[in-house]
Parts: C-alpha cells; sequence; structure tokens
C-alpha cells in the first residue's frame, strides 16, 4: 500500500513542473544549446530529494561524503591515528551511500556532458581569465585549493551544504537550514563582489 | 568498511541521477555560481526555488501519508553561522559547491578537480579539529532539530503553501519579463563566452 501511493504523489508533483517548465520555454530540454530549463531541472531535483528520503531514508546532501573519503584516506596513510580521532569513532569512515552517492554524480555529469557535447578539459573559466589574466593557472590553483579548504571546512561546522542545507534542509522548513542558505549567499555574495566589481 | 550492497546501489544511482541534472541544468560552469553572486545569471536561485518549493509538496504529503520521516539537522547558531559564511566565501572563490565541483569534475573541469583536493583537506582540517571545536558548536546557542511550523505553532502545509504562491509568482515574473531580462542576458553572456 505504501509504495502504490508514491506513484501518484509523482504524477501530481512532475506533471505541472512539467508543464510550467514548457510554458516557460518552448522545450524543456531545448534551454540555450545543451542546457535544460533550470526550472525543469528543479523540479526533478525536488522529486529526486523526495525518492531520496523514500528509498535511502536519507537527506540528499554531498558534502559529507569529503570527510569520509578523507578517512578512508586516513586509514590507509595512518591507520592507528585516524582510529583514534573522535570524529571517526563517532562516523565511521567506510563507503557507504554518502561516498557512493559522490562517485555516482561523477559519472552522471560526465554522461551529461557527454551527451550535450560539453566535455571540457579547461583549467581556467573565460570569466576568471577575463579577471585574472590568461594563463593564470598558479593564481587559479591557489585559489581553488583554499576555496576548497574552507568549503569543506563550512560545511562540516554548518552541518550542511547547498545541497543538504539549500535544498534538502529547506524544503524540509528547517530553521538551521534557512539561516544557512541566507549565509551561504550572504558569504558568497561579498566575495563575489570583493573579487569581480572592485 | 562497506555499507550494505542495497544502500550502496541506491547511492550510486541517486547520484547519477543527480550529477545527470547539475550538469543539465548549467551549475557545473563557475559563471553560473559566481554570476548568482554578482546577480548576472539566475540559474543557481531559479534551480534551488524550484526544488525546495517541489520537493516541499512531496516530501511533506509523504509524511502526513507516514510513508517517510523528517531529518532534520540541528539549529546549533554559532557553528551554522560562521560555518555557512565560511562556506559562502569558499563558494565564491572556488565558483563551484559540493555537489557541482564534482559535477564539474564529470564535465572535465580542471581547476574543479583541484577544489576537490581542497575538500578533502578542508573536511580533514575539521574532523582533526572536531574534538576542540564540537563542544563549542554543540552549547552555543543551540536550538535542536527546529522547523518553522514547530517554533511558530503553525501547520508545515501553511509554509508548504506559501512556497508554492512565491514560486509561482517569481516564475510568473521572469516569464513575462523574458526577452529583457537578466535571465537571458546571462544566457547570451554565457554564449559569447564559449565563443
Amino acid at each position: 500500500m505504501r509504495s502504490s501511493m508514491i506513484i501518484p504523489i509523482l504524477v501530481v508533483l512532475v506533471s505541472p513542473a512539467i508543464s510550467a517548465a514548457q510554458e516557460a520555454g518552448a522545450d524543456p530540454l531545448q534551454y540555450s544549446g545543451p542546457a535544460w530549463s533550470p526550472y525543469l531541472v528543479g523540479a526533478l531535483i525536488g522529486v529526486l530529494t523526495m525518492l531520496t528520503l523514500y528509498f535511502s531514508n536519507k537527506p540528499l546532501g554531498a558534502s559529507t561524503a569529503y570527510a569520509r573519503v578523507a578517512g578512508l584516506i586516513g586509514k590507509g596513510v595512518a591507520p592507528r591515528h585516524t582510529q583514534a580521532l573522535k570524529y571517526y569513532q563517532d562516523n565511521k569512515p567506510v563507503i557507504d551511500w554518502e561516498v557512493m552517492l559522490v562517485f555516482g554524480a561523477i559519472g552522471g555529469a560526465f554522461l551529461a556532458a557527454w551527451h550535450g557535447g560539453e566535455l571540457t578539459g579547461e583549467w581556467l573559466p573565460a570569466m576568471w581569465e577575463a579577471r585574472f589574466g590568461e594563463g593564470s593557472y598558479a593564481l587559479r590553483i591557489g585559489v581553488a585549493l583554499a576555496g576548497g579548504i574552507l568549503m569543506a571546512f563550512g560545511a562540516r561546522l554548518a552541518g550542511g551544504c547547498t545541497s543538504g542545507h539549500g535544498i534538502s534542509g529547506a524544503l524540509q522548513l528547517s530553521v538551521g537550514s534557512w539561516i544557512a542558505l541566507i549565509c551561504f549567499f550572504v558569504g558568497g555574495i561579498a566575495t563575489a563582489m570583493l573579487m569581480f566589481r572592485l | 568498511m562497506f555499507d550494505s550492497p542495497e544502500k550502496l546501489v541506491l547511492g550510486l544511482v541517486t547520484g547519477i541521477l543527480f550529477g545527470f541534472l547539475l550538469q543539465k541544468g548549467q551549475v557545473a560552469k563557475f559563471e553560473v555560481i559566481v554570476g548568482q553572486f554578482l546577480f548576472r545569471d539566475w540559474t543557481v536561485v531559479k534551480i534551488m526555488g524550484t526544488a525546495v518549493v517541489v520537493g516541499s509538496v512531496g516530501v511533506h504529503a509523504l509524511v502526513m501519508a507516514d510513508m517517510a520521516s523528517l531529518h532534520i539537522r540541528p539549529a546549533q547558531l554559532a557553528g551554522v553561522l560562521f560555518g555557512a559564511v565560511c562556506f559562502g566565501i569558499g563558494m565564491a572563490v572556488l565558483g563551484y559547491c559540493p555537489g557541482t565541483s564534482v559535477a564539474a569534475c564529470g564535465e572535465g573541469r580542471r581547476d574543479a578537480m583541484i577544489g576537490v583536493l581542497g575538500m578533502f583537506a578542508g573536511a580533514a582540517l575539521y574532523v582533526a579539529l572536531y574534538e576542540q571545536i564540537a563542544p563549542l558548536t554543540q552549547s552555543l546557542g543551540d536550538w535542536g532539530k527546529v522547523t518553522l511550523p514547530e517554533v511558530t505553532g503553525t501547520s508545515p502545509w501553511l509554509w508548504v503553501a506559501l512556497l508554492v504562491v512565491g514560486g509561482a509568482v517569481a516564475m510568473f515574473l521572469d516569464s513575462t519579463r523574458r526577452g529583457t531580462s537578466i535571465v537571458s542576458a546571462g544566457a547570451r553572456q554565457r554564449a559569447n563566452a564559449h565563443r
């Protein structure tokens, strides 16, 4: 009975989303080249969070996997030290649902990029080059590393990222997630303005 | 070392769908993420907004039908405020978020791959400092696992209805302004950047 109810709920949810996306553009799958309408993509991600909660009993989120993989690397390099860490006693570093989600996302994005002819080997985004100069590889590598460190540290401190708090938490109407979502944008807007508008 | 095979397969399938959608939604691109923070490109807000509206209806319907339960993370103010601002700064600097950076890796973007290495380091840094940090974040301003309906003593459907109406109005305004809107300007900018 439980699983038979999910189909009508899905139909009710997806059909207005697709028709809305069709109104927004002539064809939901034709939106400036290989891109899909953001409304269609958003609606499908919304349905995916719902299916994830139903089938996997988990909120959709990407950032926990990084701490798990860091722990798996740590187990290989310094097993005794890694096992002694309190975080890994509370959250065992194993290959789990979250880690597979991240591996799957690499594959899914590869398929989508291949399908749309968007596979690239680009080091410097065009917007970056226009601002920081052609061939600014060293600066980009340093900044990308620093950004990654700050972002993952912040995600663990805040308890989630753009998907865990920003989508899954916000749609569950979690107070902490809405505060986090606002703060993501406050930090991001201030930084982007400093980098590209000054 | 491993979760149950069923969970691993579920995670993998969910990830493939998620990565596919992120790439098709164009959010695995530096210009789109940073363009949102500069208010030049509204793709990120459109995707996140639609996902929240559609997902909130679906998830609350599931909960009402007793087919799923909510998974709320505790609102620990100090950690959330400081961590989320750090996250936003890092996201603007890198130009990808944790989900979209792996999608950008799938697309072949080298700077995203460097960012992912940085994220392993950042997560490891948190893990190393966890014993010192956790007591602070767990004690400073912990409101617990609360939701907006619980705090205000209202029905979740009131909030879901607000989200649906807000989303519908935003979509309507976007469709009436199409042609001269920031949206198509963003798309044009991207098209120019690709040339």
